[in-house]
């Protein structure tokens, strides 16, 4: 874990002063590093920011704007006839807290079963010697070559004859599923930097596997298991193709699948879609900024080693 | 048992208070291991591992989704169909095409963006959000957000261009052979730098300054030092991310399927999107996991390509 020295000298032993001194000694390995570019760096990455959001902003704009405004005008940067009926006809017409709910039950539930399920599997790879270890671990890693869309159809034959078709359960099984390779091995590499000395001393006052595993590894790895969380939550929560594939009736659809019932043959409601897809978008916003404080941590000690 | 072996010289055997004597307690530790991957092992073997194996075999039936059907042995015939598909072929190409653009365009900027907000600057924090925030949304709300945008009823897209032009014009995009791949490229790149972005950024943190700062004192300009120590030293990042990116263009779907649909007539169609509407359209299951398995044998290759690229290069 080489990365994991370079994290901690930089950002934990050094003292507030020492870094001032260097920043201003050094200048940064940046394109525009030289300080005097200083503030054509800012604007740039005002630009780079702003690139970014725009689309989204633009979205929010569209979903307060009435469906006519956005049909006719076009362009419209902000809404001239804000309006909230956009949300209350997302809301009330499409049943859609139903949807809402399901998709909820279903990223938690996937975020458990994951968390929970690839935890156990980092602590064997991590912990312990066993035969055909690393043979196992790189059979786990080549499902990421694999993912999602491309196993849609003899994972909907298997679900057909498992009876899992049209329910979230059997949405919560493939996707914490897909999701068990990328968090086992960000969660082994996390695991493998707990020092061992601190699960000896557990070990000598009694604590087993369990005690071990949840009372010390865990919250020790606490930004690894906000990353997959994370992850894990996204994936579940815009999650497209498996669900518009296994759902079929209306009371068990999630989101993005719901969204698509917006567009008809004949016309498009792009108001209510908008609205509906700021609601859609929140949470994962909000689980994006609870996380943001682990992220960059986990991933430049996860994600490549 | 010489892993067992190993395992006691690394840690020596604290017996815990539960274990009821030495064997036992070395029969628990040789089983633990296995008994904590299995539910991950389960999860993995019925939803991934067996899917893999039936779409092969699948891929060699004419197979039907009715139960009772016959389903005749067909063999390699529905590969062979692959290679004389006029559809499969323009869908292969603008897959391809879909990598070439959308792979190297994401890594320059990402790397870009993240060289600008590696360092001190205001707010830094803000506009670092601000470009990983599309990663975040979700494929279908953006996908509908660029439709709309492209659409051309109301377009933004077409709005603009009206300015240009002088006259208002309606130019459907979406339904352009090329106006709608861009589209494609456009949303796809859009929503994909912030990705490559964190991983940068990342890995430039980790770039010891002080290499940099002796650089500097030799006398190497801003390029000598991205070239002989930022670029070496990020480099696993850059094998990784590709190799990911290369993964991810590869599978290519729902910002198709919602955007342009694949139309007009099939010709901005990618190969997942060709498979889906092969098995759940025309249901031509067979047909459709002999495309998906030789997809998933081409990436599986050049995946292991890439890792023993990134072993080699690191």
């Amino acid at each position: 874990m080489s990365s994991f020295s370079i994290m901690d000298s930089r950002h934990g032993l050094k003292s507030q002063s020492e870094k001032h001194r260097r920043a201003k000694r050094l200048s940064p390995p940046g394109l525009f590093g030289v300080r005097n570019w200083k503030k054509s760096r800012l604007i740039v990455a005002i630009i780079l920011g702003t690139v970014s959001v725009f689309p989204l902003l633009y979205m929010v704009s569209l979903s307060f704007q009435p469906t006519s405004d956005i049909l006719t005008s076009g362009a419209v940067l902000f809404p001239t006839h804000p309006t909230t009926a956009n949300y209350v006809a997302a809301w009330s017409e499409n049943s859609f807290s139903t949807y809402f709910l399901n998709s909820l039950i279903v990223a938690l539930g996937t975020v458990a079963i994951t968390v929970v399920v690839a935890s156990l599997a980092a602590f064997a790879f991590a912990r312990y010697q066993f035969r055909f270890k690393e043979i196992i671990f790189y059979v786990f890693l080549a499902a990421l070559a694999v993912p999602s869309v491309e196993l849609i159809i003899p994972q909907y034959l298997l679900m057909l004859k498992l009876h899992l078709t049209d329910s979230l359960s059997g949405l919560v099984l493939i996707y914490a599923s897909e999701n068990l390779p990328f968090s086992i091995f960000l969660l082994r590499g996390f695991f493998e930097a707990v020092p061992r000395d601190l699960e000896e001393s557990f070990r000598l006052d009694g604590a087993n596997n369990f005690r071990v595993l949840t009372r010390l590894i865990a919250p020790l790895s606490a930004p690894a298991l906000a990353v997959v969380a994370m992850f894990t939550f996204n994936f579940a929560w815009e999650e497209f193709i498996i669900a518009l594939t296994l759902i079929n009736s209306p009371g068990n659809r999630t989101l993005p699948i719901a969204l698509n019932f917006f567009i008809t043959a004949h016309t498009t409601q792009w108001g209510p879609l908008f609205a509906a897809s700021v609601i859609a978008t929140l949470p994962s916003v909000v689980v994006y900024f609870i996380s943001q404080r682990w992220f960059q941590r986990g991933v430049s000690l996860g994600g490549i080693r | 048992m010489t892993s067992e072996a190993t395992s006691l010289v690394q840690r020596p055997a604290v017996v815990p208070p539960g274990a009821v004597s030495r064997r036992h307690y070395r029969f628990a530790r040789f089983f633990t291991p296995y008994l904590l991957l299995l539910p991950a092992g389960l999860l993995y073997l019925v939803f991934i591992v067996y899917p893999i194996f039936r779409q092969f075999d699948i891929s060699f039936y004419n197979w039907h989704i009715l139960p009772g059907a016959v389903n005749p042995f067909v063999g390699w015939s529905n590969y062979s169909r692959i290679f004389h598909d006029p559809e499969i072929r323009t869908a292969a190409i603008n897959t391809l095409l879909f990598l070439v653009i959308t792979v190297p365009i994401q890594m320059c900027l990402g790397l870009f963006a993240a060289a600008i907000l590696t360092d001190r600057m205001p707010a830094r924090g803000l506009w670092r959000a601000m470009v990983f925030i599309p990663v975040v949304t979700s494929w279908v709300v953006v996908s509908y957000v660029f439709a709309y945008i492209f659409a051309d009823q109301g377009g933004v897209a077409n709005a603009i261009l009206s300015i240009f032009v002088g006259h208002t014009v309606h130019v459907d995009w979406l339904a352009n052979t090329w106006t709608g791949n861009a589209v494609i490229w456009l949303v796809s790149i859009w929503k994909g730098v912030g990705w490559s972005f964190i991983m940068f950024l990342a890995a430039l943190d980790g770039v010891p300054r002080d290499l940099i700062e002796s650089s500097r004192v030799d006398g190497s300009n801003e390029w000598r030092v991205w070239r002989h120590v930022v670029i070496p030293n990020i480099r696993p990042t850059i094998t990784f991310v590709l190799a990911l990116l290369v993964i991810g263009a590869s599978q290519v779907f729902t910002q198709v399927y919602i955007t342009t649909g694949g139309g007009p007539f099939g010709s901005t169609s990618v190969l997942l999107t060709d498979a889906y509407q092969q098995a759940f359209s025309y249901f031509y299951f067979s047909y459709a996991a002999a495309i998906a398995s030789l997809m998933a044998i081409v990436v599986l290759g050049l995946s292991i390509l890439q890792i023993r690229l990134m072993r080699r290069g690191s």
